[in-house]
């Protein structure tokens, strides 16, 4: 056979011969709390509902989709490496503040290190310290302890090698209460730091 | 001039800018960003924008976490496209769509799913997966004849 043929039964070949077909898998996995969410797929026409842990829609080329349900070794085996990376989940902490001061109550003081060591398991987090006062005082002078509780936060995570320029920081006073309370309520819930991690 | 460049820094050294939708977590082996028809290679921290491709090497992977609290893994062998992505940070309405050319997908839906389900979709080169909550893996190859 001549170049030239060759190259038109490569063409022919190519043209017509039989394409390779795509395969797809879909499989809906229960989330870390448990719950089951729900995966509409819309293939060759028609809709498949996957709702249920494990459902599964497996589609050849423009075939009809099979409706199983894999077993959780078939699932690593198909997923595994591609579950394995998924980013930490976004994830949020409540600290609270003895009164009138930016000093951790004694229970939050160990929650702390629980905190900041989950925090350090994350490469590049991105942080929000958000402080907040109870209704005793001044508004303005709620709004600076809130902000000073929030600083005094960022000073932990930043000391455990957080670069300070991943951590937002700001203070809203008394404006969110936790507890809604009347003026002047001594409320220790209202008094805390969210630290929001993602 | 030391003002000049000072404000030039800065502008470098922010983290995130209006556009950046999300950002690489975790990686390993290869990992490549095409974006403007031009192919960078990612990096942990690397920010992702509308319309970037992700692509892996056959040891590659990539973990992404979205503004919206979306998280969405690429395996190795693939190529993720992100088509749309819109989130309103006030309401959390917004739109999501990516596109899984080959290779294989996770997915946690994030606060674009919660308020609007079915906002975030999944397109394949057979199927359109409308996402109305939580986790699910997808995975497309070229199978037998």
């Amino acid at each position: 056979m001549g170049p030239a043929l060759l190259g038109a039964a490569v063409a022919m070949a190519v043209l017509f011969g039989p394409e390779p077909r795509i395969e797809e898998t879909v499989v809906v996995l229960p989330s870390a709390d448990g719950h089951i969410g729900t995966v509409v797929v819309e293939h060759a026409g028609e809709r498949y509902v996957l709702n249920r842990p494990y459902a599964t829609s497996r589609s050849v080329g423009e075939e009809r989709a099979k409706i199983t349900q894999l077993s959780e070794p078939e699932i690593r085996q198909s997923f595994g490496s591609t579950l394995q990376f998924l980013p930490a989940r976004p994830a949020s902490f409540l600290l609270y503040f003895i009164t009138g001061t930016d000093e951790l109550t004694d229970e939050s003081k160990a929650e702390l290190q629980k905190v900041l060591a989950e925090l350090k398991q994350r490469p590049v987090p991105d942080i929000a310290v958000i402080g907040h006062t109870d209704s005793v005082g001044e508004r303005e002078a709620n709004d600076r302890l809130s902000a000073q509780r929030a600083e005094r936060m960022k000073g932990f995570l930043v000391g455990i090698g957080i670069p300070a320029s991943r951590i937002e920081v700001a203070g809203r006073g008394q404006r969110e209460l936790l507890v809604p309370t009347e003026e002047n309520v001594d409320e220790p819930r209202n008094r805390r730091v969210e630290i929001n991690v993602r | 001039m030391r003002w000049i460049i000072a404000a030039g820094l800065l502008c470098f050294a922010s983290v995130s800018v209006a556009n950046d939708v999300g950002q690489i977590k975790v990686m390993t082996g290869t990992v490549h960003v095409e974006r403007d028809g031009k192919r960078f290679p990612a990096q942990v921290g690397m920010a992702v924008r509308q319309s970037d491709s992700l692509i892996t090497g056959v040891d590659g992977t990539a973990g992404i976490t979205f503004t919206d609290n979306s998280l969405l893994s690429v395996g190795p062998n693939s190529t993720l496209a992100i088509d749309h992505y819109a989130f309103d940070s006030t309401t959390h309405a917004g739109q999501f769509d990516a596109s899984l050319k080959k290779g294989s997908l996770a997915v946690v839906s994030g606060k674009i799913v919660k308020q609007s389900p079915g906002a975030m979709r999944v397109h394949t080169p057979t199927s359109i997966m409308g996402v109305r909550g939580t986790e699910f893996a997808v995975k497309v190859s070229e199978g037998g004849n």
